[in-house]
């Protein structure tokens, strides 16, 4: 990795170390929360489920963003072989995401909400972060120069940045009381914007898994085709437009339901793609296994190819209400979450942190293993969260005088399931995470730890 | 006559897209829902309240919030309103007791009395037809 003499701190590699500890935290509160399923009143008086599935969301929601912060970052820094303007807005950028993100965390511990999906902090919070984002976009753009000839990935990110930047402002249209006082409408506006704000940063992740693999095949070709401008404008035409398919059983207007639903529909193109384009997949998978920032990709194919198979089917609302409201719901958002929009980072992550001077990547049998164990655990708690959202949606239809608690027990066998396949998923990370977040610790020359323990021989060697 | 460049065609396709959605964004936000009612005020500061206790990180309204609890967008039609104050009173096995003070507790009854008039979020009384769509009561 190239090091710049002008200053200390590489911030695209602060970014992504900063984004895996958000993953470790959304991993551990996670296994907290999950433990609450199957012992129903666990820490009901000291840390209960309302402040641990926001600390598990909003870390893994951290995790996403700076991720793909430092993707984006890390891209001018090295792909683009230039000093990267704006450094000193940069650090402000980082700082303020990294104390903003923390503070949220810490201010749920207390116990002080918004109460709202994904963004539960206090509305005071959003201020910070919406700045950030308006600096993240003046680094962006200054960094860019023009969007001419530009592959498709930066005109990913181009977009996902505006995007986010007005779906997060959206999100917030609640504190505005002509829209907080009717529930209907306050509920259709909060679902808009969070449809389209998962769009938004998904294009910020896909862009960066494209820039990736045009670094791993070395050819520029795929990235700048008629065809994948095509695909991109077809997801933003569903960023855009398909998230009605999210508030289908919310009483709101007929036509928002209809575009949502039509629109969905035009997903099939992506998941027929997938399809006809399988055996040159797998050729393609055999050339670059043994890449191990690759093989990352290559499991987060299968995963688009699960998750978005359950997104059409969910996507048509006879079929959506009989998944609504139930687990089949979290095993999409995880199938996504984890094996989408995870591994993607991931594998970016290994590109930048697990790489040496010499371009080769480090061995690390512990990454190795943690790629298998995560992939065998996310089949399992896929499966446990889908049978459970059916055992669920069979009881909202057919037993109605059965009460929900009788029915939640009904359920254990599937949450332990869900549980020690969490577990797994924690262990994998992990396996994972460490090794990254030390072997880059370990050969950064610029790096006072390095010099800490480069010291701290000399002295046993003088002692000696 | 020339060909279009392609940036040319891509800055066009964007600029239209974008036009449409923000079009289509500030209709829906001029736009009442069809059905909808606004909460009084009371009812109002019960959503204040659901929302400051992160009520929806266990319960759903419309099918939309946590799994831990039910969904409680009609339970003001399917329990008597004491047992709705029983358990804001005292919170349940799973449930923390969050020490409400008999105005929150007035408030939050009045919230749920409001969402039930909003609609039903049972999906048994949903009628499915044949090109996929679905229709509510």
């Amino acid at each position: 990795m190239e090091q710049y003499p002008n200053h200390k701190i590489n911030y695209s590699v602060a970014f992504i170390k900063m984004a895996l500890l958000f993953l470790l935290s959304a991993l551990s509160f996670g296994l907290l929360a999950a433990l609450q399923y199957i012992i129903p009143g666990f820490g009901r008086d000291t840390f209960s489920f309302e402040k641990l599935r926001p600390l598990h969301v909003s870390s893994a929601v951290f995790w996403i963003i700076l991720g793909a912060m430092g993707s984006v970052i890390s891209f001018f820094r090295q792909h683009k072989r230039r000093k990267l303007k704006n450094q000193f807005w940069i650090k402000v950028q980082f700082y303020i995401f990294t104390l903003s993100f923390g503070g949220a965390l810490v201010s749920y511990c207390f116990g002080i909400f918004s109460g709202r999906e994904y963004w539960e902090f206090h509305p005071l919070l959003a201020i910070p972060i919406a700045i950030g984002w308006i600096v993240f976009i003046v680094n962006f753009l200054s960094n860019l120069g023009t969007l001419k000839n530009q592959p498709v990935y930066i005109w990913m990110w181009f977009t996902g940045i505006l995007f986010f930047l007005f779906t997060y402002v959206e999100s917030n249209l609640w504190l505005i009381p002509a829209i907080n006082d009717n529930l209907v409408k306050d509920m259709t506006i909060q679902w808009k914007s969070y449809g389209s704000m998962v769009g938004s940063w998904n294009l910020l992740i896909y862009g960066s898994s494209i820039f990736l693999m045009d670094a791993i095949s070395g050819s520029k070709k795929y990235s700048y085709s008629n065809l994948v401008f095509a695909l991109y404008f077809l997801s933003l035409f569903n960023l855009m437009f398909n998230w009605g398919h999210h508030i289908y059983t919310l009483p709101t207007s007929l036509y928002i339901k209809d575009i949502g639903y039509l629109v969905s529909m035009t997903e099939l193109f992506l998941f027929g793609r997938i399809i006809y384009l399988w055996r040159s997949s797998v050729t393609t998978a055999q050339k670059y296994f043994h890449i191990r920032p690759y093989r990352f990709l290559l499991a987060a194919d299968v995963w688009v190819f699960l998750t978005l198979g359950l997104a059409v089917c969910m996507s048509i609302p006879a079929l959506n209400i009989y998944m609504h409201g139930t687990h089949v719901i979290v095993a999409h958002t995880m199938g996504a979450t984890i094996g989408i929009n995870s591994f993607l980072l991931i594998a970016f992550a290994c590109y930048i942190l697990g790489k040496k001077k010499n371009g080769n990547f480090f061995k690390s049998k512990w990454i190795d293993i943690g790629f298998w164990v995560i992939n065998i655990s996310l089949v399992f708690f896929w499966i446990s969260l889908i049978v459970a959202g059916f055992i669920k949606s069979h009881w909202m239809f057919h037993q109605p005088d059965v009460p929900f608690g009788v029915m939640m027990m009904s359920l254990k066998p599937w949450f332990i399931s869900f549980y020690i396949s969490g577990c797994g998923l924690f262990i994998g990370f992990c396996m994972i995470i460490f090794p990254l977040l030390f072997n880059h610790l370990l050969r950064d020359e610029n790096n006072s730890f390095f010099k800490r323990k480069e010291n701290h021989n000399l002295k046993e060697m003088v002692l000696d | 006559m020339a060909p279009i460049e392609p940036f040319k065609i891509k800055v066009f396709t964007f600029v239209i897209l974008c036009a449409v959605f923000l079009s289509y964004t500030f209709w829906l936000y001029s736009e009442v829902p069809a059905k909808s009612k606004p909460a009084n005020t009371l009812a109002e500061k019960g959503k204040m309240i659901w929302q400051q206790k992160n009520c929806s990180a266990c319960h759903q309204l419309y099918g939309l919030g946590g799994h831990l609890g039910p969904d409680l967008t009609n339970v003001y039609s399917r329990r008597p309103e004491i047992y709705i104050r029983a358990i804001l009173q005292a919170g349940t096995p799973v449930m923390p007791d969050f020490h409400l003070s008999s105005k929150e507790k007035d408030a939050l009854v009045a919230f749920f009395k409001y969402t039930n008039t909003t609609g039903t979020a049972d999906p048994k009384s949903f009628t499915q037809h044949l090109d996929g769509t679905i229709s509510q009561p």
